[in-house]
Order: C-alpha cells, then sequence, then structure tokens
C-alpha cells in the first residue's frame, strides 16, 4: 500500500538566497493511513517549517522549498507531488484533505468575523453549502470538539472565549471537512497544562472516531507520548533519529534524543524531587520569608459613574512562610493568582490585607541589601534594550544610593562570570543576547544587592528545555552557594519537582494544599492537585485515554464585601496539609 | 463600563472645553469687546453710549456670567450677530455650511475611492515595480500642499486649455446637480489629493500586517483562494486604521476647505471664517469656529461608531 | 525580499536626508544675507524678468529676484518649523509623561487634548492668529500649539505601555527613583518614536507655515515667505509662471524631503522593521 503521505529529502530555505539560507536540510518520512507522527525538537530546529511546507503555507511566510519531494495520496487514490501541485490544486487540497492547527489560538481566528461564519467557510469552500445547511454543519462540527451550548457560540467573536475554546474551535474548523491528514503545530503550548490535558483527550478521541492521520509538532517530548506512533526528532533542520514510539523512548540511539529524554526534566511524580535542605522545625530559625493572611482585590467598576460593584479576589488568604536556603515553589494555572502573590510580595501590586515580615537577613548582607528580588519571566521585556550590561547590573546598586565605584565594578564582573557569561559582556546591550543569557543576566542583577529572598516569577518558562535544565542547574547552585530563599512561581509541573523543596498549590486565589514537594507531587490529597497532576504529560503514561471535562474555572468576581469562610486544613503528614473541600 | 459608553460620557465634556476655549480666545483678542462686537463702528461711540452697550449686552458682569449667558444662547441656536452682515450668525453660517459639507465629502469619498484599491493593490503586488510605482506617487502626493496643487490645476488649464474653473454663482446640488459637480470637482480633487496619497499609504501598511497576521495563515490552511484571503478575511481587518484615518483627515478636510474655497473663489464656510478674521467679524469667527470644531467632533463620533461596528474587541472595552 | 525593503529603506532615506540638507544650507545662506541678490531691492527696469542667468528664478512685479526671496523665504518656513516643533516636541513630552506616569491627571490632560484636536488643525492656528495678530512668533506659537497634543499622544501612548514593561517592575522592585525610570527606562526608549514624529511634524509644520502666510495670515510682507510669494503668484500665472512654479516647487520638496527622511527613520528605527530583519 502506498503511504498516505511520503516526504523524502525536503530541504526549504528562507529569505533571497534560500539554497544558502536552509531552514529544513533533507528531511524525510512516510506516514500511514491513520498514523500519528510526532516531530519533536526545540525553536529553531526546523519543526515548524517542515510541517507547514505540506501544505504548502510555507510559500507565504517567506520561505521557499528548494528541493525533494511530499507526495500525497489524494481520496481517490491519485498520488500528487505538492510541490509540483498548482496554486489552484492546493486551495482544494488545503482544508479537504489536509487540516492544519497553530500553537496561538488567540491570534489564529480572525478577530472581526464570527466563530460561525469561519467554521461555514470550510463547508461552502468544499462542500458547497450555504447559508442554514451550512450553519447546521457548523453547528455540527463546534458539537463534534464537545463545546457546550454551540448554536449560541456560532455568533460569538473570537475575543469572547478562552485559549482553550478556542483551540475546540480551530479545531472544528479544521476537521470541518474531514480532512485524512491533521498538521497540530505545538496546539497547546500556549494553554494551561489541564486545557492541554483536555486538548490532547480530545484529538486522541477525535483521531479514534475518523481514522484520521496526525502529524504533531511539538517541543515537548513527554507530551507525545500519550498520543504518537511515530517519533522524529529534529535539530538544526536535520531528522537526527526516527522511529516507533517505545523505541525512541526507551532506547534512544542520537545523543540529543538521549539529552531530551534524560537532561531535560521530565515529570516524575515525586521521584525526581530535591533530597538537600529539608525542613527542620524544631531548629528554631527565623524565616526569610513569611506571609500572613495576604489578600489582593481589585475593584470591578461597572455603571455610568464607574462605582465599585464589586471586587476580584485575585489572591485571597494567602500564608506560607519560607526559611533560607528552601525552595517553595507556588504551581497554579492561569488566572489562579500565583504572579498576583508574587507582585505582592515585592510591592508592585497594592495588597488590600496580609502583612509580610522579611526577617532573618543573611549574616553577610551589606547595608544596601534590600531582602527580597525577582527574576521575572520574560527575559526579552524585563532588561531596558537601550542600557548596556554595565548600567543595567548598576541601577540596582544607584537606587539604593550606592556608587558606581571599583568595588562595584569588581561585584558585577564577579556575578557575571558566577552566571556564566564574559565579563565583557558589560559594554554590551540586551540585544545581543539569547533568551536563557538574558535570564543568567536577570539573575546577576537580582543579586547585586545581596538578597536573602529571591523571588523567581515564571523565570525559565519562556526558555528552551536544554537552556531551561542548564539555568535550573545554576539557580540551585546559586542558592547553596549563597543561602537564598527562592520562592518560585511556575505553571510547570516538571520543573517544580526538580528545583522545589516544598510546594503550594494555588486554586482561584487560594492555596488548597501545601507541603514537602515529595508528598505533594506522589501523594496528593486536594481534588484540584489531582487533577493537576494528572494532567501533566509524561514519557511513562503511553496511550494513555484522558477524560473530557468542560468545566470551567470559577469566577473569581465577587460582590462587595464577600468574605471567604476561613480555610479548614486536613493534616496528612508533618508537613503536608490540604484545604478541605465543600 | 464598555468603550462607547466612555465615549458618549466625554462627548458632553469636550464639548464645554471646547465652547470655553473659543469664548476666552475672542475675548482675549486686544482692545475692548464693543470695539471686538462692533468693529470699526465702535469708534463712533460716545462713553456714555458705550457704557450704556455694556450694560446691554451683560458685559459689565464677571466673565463666568457672560459665558453662561452665551452658553445659554448658544442653547437656543443663538450664536449672536454679525457685524458684516448683519444678519444672525447662524443664519450665515447655515447658507455656507452646505458647499463646504459636500465639498469635504466629495474629497473624502475621491480619497477612499482612490485611495484604498491602490493601497490593496500596491500590498498584494508588494515590493514589485508597481508597488514602487504607487508608493512614489502616493508620497509625491502625500508632499503637496493644496494650495500649490490647485494653482497647478488653475494654472495647467488656463495656459494648456485657455479655460478657467467653472466659477460664478455657485448652484447647490439639488438645484443643477451637473452644474454643481462640475464646479466642485476640481476643488474637491484638490483637496482630496493629499487624503488620497495618505489613504494609500495607510491601507498598503496595514494590509501588509493584516497578510502577515496568523489568521490568515489558517484561512489558507482552509483553502480559501487568494483572492477570498484578501477580501473576506484581511480587508475588513485593514479597514480599522483606515477609518481611524479617514476621521482624523475629515478636521483636515475642513481645515484646508478655508484654502481650496479661496483659490477656487468658492462662497463656502471656509472661505467665511477666513473673510471674518480678515473684517475683524469676531462674532462670526467664534460662531463658525465652534460650528466647525462641532462637526468635526460629531463626525469622529461617528468614525467611533464605526470602529465599534467593525472590531468587535472594542465593543467590549478592551481598549 | 526583506533585504531589498530595507535597502529601499535607505535609499529614501537618502534622497529625503539630501534633500533637507540642501534646504538647510539654502536656508542659513539665506538667513545669513548670502543670496544672489539682495531679497527686498527692487530692480525696477527688470520687473518680472523670465529666469536667466543675472536673476535664476527670474524676478517679480516689483522686480525683486526670486531665488534671493525663495532662499530667506526658505530660512524663514524653517525657522518657524524648527522652533514650532521644538516647543511642541517638549510640551508633548512632558505632558505625555506626565499623563501616563500621574494616573491621576491622565484623564485631565487627555480630555485637555482632546479639546485642542477638536479644532481641524489650521482652524485652530487661525483662531490664534485672530487673537494674537499675523507674524512669525504667532505663527511659532499656533503651530506649537496644534502640535502638542499630538506629540502628547504619542508620548502618552508608548509610555504607558513602557511603564507595564518588565524593566520598569523589576526597577521599583530596586526602589529605583521616578526621575530615574522617567529618564532611563521611558524616555531613553522613547527617543526613537520620538525621532521619526519629529522629522514628520516638520513636513506638516511646514505645510501649516506656508498655509498661514498664503492666507495672509503668516509672515507680513515685504519680508519673503513662500506661501506669500506663492499667494502674490496668482495674478500672473499666465505671465510669469515662474513666480509660482518656483515657490510651489520649493514647499513640495522641502515636505517631501522630510517626509522621506522620517519614512526611513520609521523603518530603520522602528523594533518591529528591526525584528523582521534579524
Amino acid at each position: 500500500m502506498i503511504p498516505l503521505l511520503s516526504v523524502s529529502d525536503l530541504r526549504v530555505g528562507f529569505g533571497r538566497n534560500p539554497e544558502a539560507n536552509e531552514v529544513v536540510r533533507g528531511v524525510s518520512f512516510d506516514l500511514a493511513d491513520g498514523e500519528t507522527l510526532a516531530i519533536v525538537g526545540e525553536s529553531g530546529s526546523g519543526k515548524s517549517v517542515t510541517a507547514l511546507s505540506i501544505n504548502r503555507l510555507v510559500d507565504y511566510g517567506g520561505g521557499r522549498i528548494t528541493g525533494g519531494s511530499i507526495k500525497l495520496r489524494r481520496a481517490d487514490n491519485s498520488v500528487v507531488d505538492l510541490l509540483t501541485a498548482t496554486e489552484q490544486q492546493l486551495t482544494k487540497i488545503r482544508g479537504a484533505e489536509i487540516g492544519m492547527i497553530f500553537q496561538e489560538p488567540m491570534t489564529s481566528l480572525n478577530p472581526v468575523l464570527t466563530i460561525g461564519t469561519q467554521i461555514e467557510e470550510s463547508f461552502r469552500l468544499h462542500r458547497g453549502l450555504t447559508g442554514r445547511q451550512a450553519t447546521a454543519a457548523a453547528k455540527d462540527a463546534l458539537d463534534r470538539v464537545r463545546i457546550p451550548d454551540a448554536a449560541r457560540r456560532l455568533e460569538y467573536t473570537p475575543n469572547q472565549l478562552s485559549g482553550g475554546m478556542l483551540q475546540r474551535v480551530m479545531i472544528a474548523m479544521a476537521l470541518a471537512c474531514n480532512p485524512r491528514l491533521l498538521i497540530a503545530d505545538e496546539p497547546t503550548t500556549a494553554l494551561d497544562v489541564t486545557v492541554q490535558a483536555q486538548i490532547m483527550a480530545l484529538l486522541a478521541e477525535l483521531k479514534r472516531e475518523t481514522g484520521m492521520s496526525m502529524i504533531f509538532i511539538t517541543h515537548d517530548i513527554g507530551l507525545v507520548a500519550g498520543i504518537a506512533d511515530k517519533i522524529m526528532v529534529m535539530q538544526g533542520g536535520e531528522a537526527v533519529e526516527q522511529g516507533e514510539l517505545n523505541q525512541i523512548l526507551d532506547h534512544p540511539q542520537h545523543p540529543y534524543t538521549q539529552h531530551l529524554l534524560h537532561a531535560v526534566p521530565h515529570f516524575a511524580s515525586g521521584r525526581a524531587t530535591r533530597s538537600d535542605g529539608r525542613r527542620e522545625k524544631d531548629k528554631g530559625t527565623e524565616p526569610a520569608l513569611k506571609v500572613d493572611g495576604l489578600v489582593v482585590r481589585f475593584p470591578v467598576k461597572s455603571g455610568f459613574f464607574g462605582r465599585a460593584s464589586g471586587a476580584v479576589h485575585a489572591v485571597d488568604g494567602v500564608d506560607f512562610d519560607l526559611m533560607p536556603g528552601e525552595t517553595l515553589a507556588i504551581v497554579g494555572e492561569s488566572g489562579s493568582g500565583k504572579s498576583t502573590t508574587a507582585r505582592a510580595v515585592l510591592g508592585l501590586v497594592r495588597s488590600t490585607r496580609g502583612t509580610f515580615s522579611a526577617g532573618a537577613r543573611k549574616a553577610a548582607a551589606e547595608q544596601s541589601a534590600l531582602p527580597v528580588q525577582m527574576v521575572f519571566q520574560n527575559p526579552y521585556a524585563s532588561l531596558n534594550p537601550r542600557l548596556t550590561i554595565a548600567s543595567i547590573l548598576a541601577e540596582p546598586v544607584i537606587a539604593t544610593g550606592g556608587r558606581v565605584n571599583a568595588q562595584t565594578r569588581a561585584k558585577m564582573a564577579a556575578l557575571l562570570k558566577r552566571v556564566g557569561l564574559p565579563e565583557s559582556s558589560l559594554e554590551r546591550y540586551p540585544h545581543e543576547f539569547s533568551g536563557g543569557q538574558r535570564q543568567r543576566l536577570c539573575i546577576a542583577r537580582a543579586l547585586m544587592l545581596n538578597p536573602s529572598v529571591v523571588v523567581l516569577d515564571e523565570a525559565v518558562s519562556a526558555l528552551d528545555v536544554s537552556v531551561q535544565a542548564r539555568v535550573l542547574e545554576l539557580l540551585v547552585d546559586l542558592q547553596r552557594e549563597f543561602g537564598l530563599a527562592y520562592l518560585f512561581i511556575s505553571h510547570d509541573m516538571a520543573v517544580v519537582e526538580r528545583i522545589a523543596h516544598r510546594i503550594a498549590v494555588i486554586y482561584a486565589g487560594q492555596i488548597v494544599e501545601i507541603g514537602d514537594a515529595t508528598s505533594v507531587l506522589s501523594e496528593p490529597k486536594h481534588s484540584y492537585t489531582k487533577k493537576l497532576i494528572a494532567a501533566v504529560p509524561t514519557i511513562d503514561r503511553r496511550h494513555e485515554r484522558f477524560e473530557i471535562d468542560t468545566r470551567q474555572v470559577p469566577s473569581l468576581v465577587r460582590p462587595l464585601g464577600f468574605e471567604p469562610s476561613p480555610a479548614k486544613w486536613d493534616k496528612f503528614g508533618p508537613d503536608h496539609r490540604a484545604r478541605v473541600e465543600a | 463600563m464598555n468603550y462607547l459608553m466612555r465615549r458618549l460620557a466625554t462627548f458632553p465634556l469636550v464639548l464645554i472645553g471646547v465652547s470655553v476655549l473659543v469664548f476666552v480666545a475672542i475675548r482675549m483678542v486686544p482692545g475692548d469687546s464693543i470695539t471686538a462686537m462692533l468693529g470699526t463702528e465702535a469708534g463712533l461711540l460716545t462713553p456714555a453710549q458705550r457704557d450704556a452697550l455694556a450694560a446691554y449686552f451683560g458685559i459689565d458682569q464677571p466673565w463666568f456670567i457672560q459665558y453662561w449667558r452665551w452658553l445659554l444662547g448658544l442653547l437656543h441656536g443663538n450664536l449672536g450677530i454679525s457685524v458684516t452682515y448683519g444678519k444672525p450668525v447662524l443664519d450665515v453660517i447655515l447658507e455656507r455650511f452646505p458647499l463646504t459639507l459636500e465639498l469635504a465629502l466629495l474629497a473624502m469619498i475621491i480619497a477612499l475611492a482612490v485611495g484604498m484599491p491602490a493601497g490593496v493593490f500596491a500590498a498584494t503586488h508588494n515590493e514589485k515595480l508597481s508597488d514602487l510605482g504607487v508608493r512614489v506617487v502616493a508620497m509625491i502626493g502625500q508632499s503637496t500642499p493644496n494650495f500649490v496643487l490647485g494653482l497647478l490645476i488653475i494654472y495647467t488649464l488656463s495656459a494648456g486649455f485657455g479655460v478657467l474653473p467653472a466659477m460664478g454663482a455657485f448652484s447647490p446640488l439639488w438645484q443643477d446637480p451637473l452644474r454643481n459637480l462640475g464646479q466642485l470637482l476640481l476643488p474637491a480633487v484638490t483637496l482630496g489629493f493629499a487624503f488620497a496619497a495618505s489613504v494609500t499609504r495607510i491601507s498598503r501598511s496595514a494590509m501588509l500586517d493584516v497578510l502577515s497576521d496568523d489568521y490568515v495563515r489558517t484561512a489558507r490552511s482552509k483553502g480559501a483562494s487568494n483572492r477570498s484571503v484578501i477580501w473576506r478575511h484581511a480587508l475588513p481587518n485593514a479597514l480599522i486604521p483606515v477609518v481611524t484615518l479617514s476621521g482624523i483627515e475629515f478636521g483636515y478636510l475642513l481645515g484646508g476647505a478655508v484654502i481650496v474655497e479661496q483659490i477656487y473663489a468658492l462662497p463656502g464656510l471656509g472661505r467665511m471664517v477666513l473673510d471674518a478674521i480678515l473684517q475683524r467679524d469676531y462674532a462670526l469667527v467664534q460662531g463658525s469656529v465652534l460650528f466647525i470644531a462641532f462637526n468635526f467632533m460629531i463626525v469622529n463620533l461617528l468614525v467611533d461608531l464605526a470602529y465599534v461596528a467593525l472590531d468587535p474587541r472594542i465593543r467590549l472595552g478592551e481598549r | 525580499m526583506r533585504i531589498l525593503r530595507a535597502i529601499f529603506a535607505h535609499t529614501s532615506g537618502r534622497i529625503g536626508g539630501a534633500i533637507v540638507a540642501l534646504y538647510l544650507l539654502l536656508a542659513v545662506l539665506g538667513m545669513l544675507g548670502l543670496t544672489p541678490h539682495n531679497p527686498l531691492m527692487q530692480y525696477r527696469v527688470d520687473r518680472l524678468h523670465a529666469p536667466d542667468s543675472a536673476y535664476w528664478m527670474g524676478t517679480d512685479l516689483f522686480g525683486r529676484d526670486v531665488a534671493s526671496r525663495l532662499m530667506t523665504g526658505i530660512g524663514q518656513s524653517f525657522t518657524v518649523a524648527f522652533f514650532s516643533v521644538a516647543f511642541a516636541t517638549l510640551a508633548g513630552t512632558i505632558l505625555g509623561l506626565a499623563a501616563a506616569w500621574f494616573g491621576r491627571w491622565d484623564g485631565l490632560l487627555m480630555r485637555i487634548m482632546d479639546v485642542l484636536l477638536a479644532f481641524p488643525a489650521i482652524l485652530l492656528a487661525l483662531l490664534i492668529v485672530t487673537v494674537a495678530g499675523p507674524g512669525t512668533w504667532t505663527s511659532i506659537v499656533a503651530i506649537a500649539i496644534v502640535y502638542t497634543p499630538i506629540f502628547t499622544r504619542v508620548v502618552r501612548g508608548p509610555a504607558l505601555s513602557l511603564k507595564a514593561r518588565e524593566f520598569v517592575d523589576a526597577a521599583r522592585t530596586f526602589g529605583s527613583s521616578s526621575s530615574y525610570i522617567l529618564t532611563r527606562h521611558l524616555l531613553l526608549n522613547l527617543v526613537a518614536p520620538l525621532t521619526v514624529q519629529v522629522t514628520l511634524a516638520l513636513a506638516w509644520a511646514l505645510l501649516t507655515e506656508a498655509g498661514l502666510s498664503f492666507l495672509g495670515l503668516g509672515t507680513q510682507p515685504p519680508a519673503a515667505s513662500l506661501g506669500l510669494m506663492l499667494s502674490d503668484s496668482r495674478n500672473l500665472m499666465e505671465t510669469a509662471p515662474w513666480l509660482m512654479i518656483f515657490p510651489g516647487l520649493a514647499i513640495m520638496i522641502s515636505i517631501l524631503g522630510f517626509n522621506l527622511l522620517g519614512d526611513a527613520l520609521r523603518d530603520i528605527l522602528d523594533p518591529k522593521m528591526r525584528r523582521s530583519i534579524a
């Protein structure tokens, strides 16, 4: 039998001289009916360009296919080489035989058209349906991706739906005309982990229902275990290894695959937690940071005069303490209040109630030291592009009334060296550094004032997996060396497992479970923690079926004067407690 | 509170600000108010007559009472009496306004009808010779002041063809549409030329931006043809900046009418304002400046309504 | 293709830059009086003399040399344009930063700017001229007031988004002073967009100045100004077209120069563009 898709020696280049500027260099693979191929690689590996070349969308992104062939067996069993197909043929194939979904559901739907109009378009283009027939077909398509209340949602414009819902709409649209091949380009990267699990479950189920083939592009090798039959690992535009799912995951041959599988954080259900610095309560040391009853509310204004009619309870009664040398991870999904907690600790948002004490400063601290410093998520936005690294590192010193003297300069050079950057970096500008290097610069800047606590707000989330692993190592080393306490805000369980001593799970502005990392990850007690952990993709869970759950996160908007009832806790160990559920 | 509500709520505030500004500005004219009101004829008054007039007009009162009275008058459509025309200011304005409005609208229609297709064409032929041609013409167009263009047109007509643009008595659109358009076409082209160039440039760059957006790629992945991608998916999004520009440019068109009406000797509101300024007819200056600003504000409000209709993101107050 | 565009951007920058430099030279020469003839001298014998080697651009009705008057006129126009844009930039930057930084003033400041923006530009300028009487300084003040709200908006928008950037948050966590944040983090990052805007505003200021003097409300005779020369040429355009052609072209090319330069600067300085090249 001829494969559904046969790609051989595909080469794609960009720019004026595409032959000299190749991003994909001779990739070949076959895909049979009903089979799922996962293409795994980091940014710049050429995985997305490979995917976009199959339906020739790469032509519109400035790319040029310079060689090879992409043979597609069409529905009538004729074989067409997509590289030589005319644009007219291609418009008949796109959508009808090859569907595609993209990374950013928020920007991938037309903001000025209703969802219904956008789905109907597929039926109009390939089935010739118009008017009421098209609307009915669009409603069926939404039902198929389990969007509740589909008929009404057809009238919505994209800004009225959440990211997860929009990705379902994208899937409904891509599958509208039952294509035999679906290309999914990082479809869950922009989504929360529980939403990701939902989308993965949906894709797996739709694949079973329709028998379509799928090409699934991802940077997360853990994610593919649940869905792929075959894996192709890409690096620098080449396929360094490809084969059966089990063979690649269990017996990787190429060093890069081995690196992706072992050196890179993967979730191991509490088996990979840190063993150093166990909390010893009895020692009676003062905590580095203690937060008591933190409440952050933002007024909701409505009506003509903008009177406050309620409040968003972003953080609603959060307590924790943090010992010197310890990492407390705050995990939760977007909108849970984890970042707001971090920002409140630093005074970047005003807390409605609550106290902080950053008590025991380090003995070696200089007089200028501020106890708490922060490293932000986006390394591209947290360094002023118009200042040299020297000015950037000097800023905290100037801000606290210090002088930029020889001593300061020596400190800058020493910290740069410590975070793994050359001293010559001082005269350079941020744009000359990569994302990982910038994050190292941010860490160096945070350490300029000898803080006792560093808040790391999604500090490694924007980095590629192997860069991420190295920055995490640096953080652990620095913690040991300077006795730093970390407040580590993250949505990524695998990363948290590597760095946290303790974990606090936050949901809808409240901590629902807190305790020693190993026990929280291995024996989660609260239903939300369980759900969160179950949603984490791991290479251990293969071809697992997820439950599809369309429950929405509760609204955080409360009427004026609303106070949550005080939390009741169940204790599960010396350092592990969970909120009692109603 | 959503965008539209906010917009409607600030409208009266800005309107009051505009009226205060005009009121204060006119009172800052050197010389006393009687002179300001009566112009040179004030020199003939005796001091007693002056005082009597001051009391009669209420200008012996503090300024805020004067302003309040003036504002109440405004609400009843009383903008004062024009000294040069010997008629209520509002009557003079309303007589002249249709021509200026028609001129501005005609210029706008011409600009949009030429500029948008040109911009879309250039964007879809990006980096080709035809794109370059459109861009060069648009750049030169944007740099050509309307008074230079107007004089060039008149010169070309008179030197090249021995004709002068139709002047003489102006005939309103509803009386003799053909003659009316004959009279207004060249002035409208003169007025709208630079605007057409800006529309071309904005729609080209908006279209280029939009064509590289993710949802355009999505539309292509569904199998939409190039034409459908441009007209159905890209254009509605690219229209948004063009609409914004049109609102702002309408003000320039109303302002530009002062110059174009002067060049083509058209009896419109713009030329009237200029005459009023030169003849120191302050009641008329005050009334007509206020009137034009009010119209400009109305147009901008309409533009914002169009905005809301075009872009659902604004409807929910996300801006 | 991107590289082509970048090259093209440089080309237009080159043309615009050359035009602006040439005009600056002419303006300086005109202001220093280094003109071929005395711009005010009436060569009665040579009235309405067509362009030749003695009078490069001919003479006007009073026998004054058009080329010399053009040069002083350019000096005049550029003086008005530079001073008015400088004032507008300064005022707009201060007001825009204040609006962005002190949230409490934002509403009031922006409504005041809305009031100024409710007038078509030339009409607001006319109103100011009515109050203050025509003249060079009135033109400067009028144009400055017209462009201040535009600069305020141009500064406020990016300043607001810069204020929300993480490097400003970071600065706050160190306890950096407001003046440090305003100058190093906001203003320094606004230099690029302001440069573009200043260049384009110069084009508009030249246009407005010429418009005002065309209407007889700018520079007053007998001083030379481009708008006035053009206005005076109207009754003579058939007998002496050079009276119209040269000042008309002079105005047009000066505006074109700044527009071209502004466009090129936008291409070069716009971070969006730079990202797509990198």
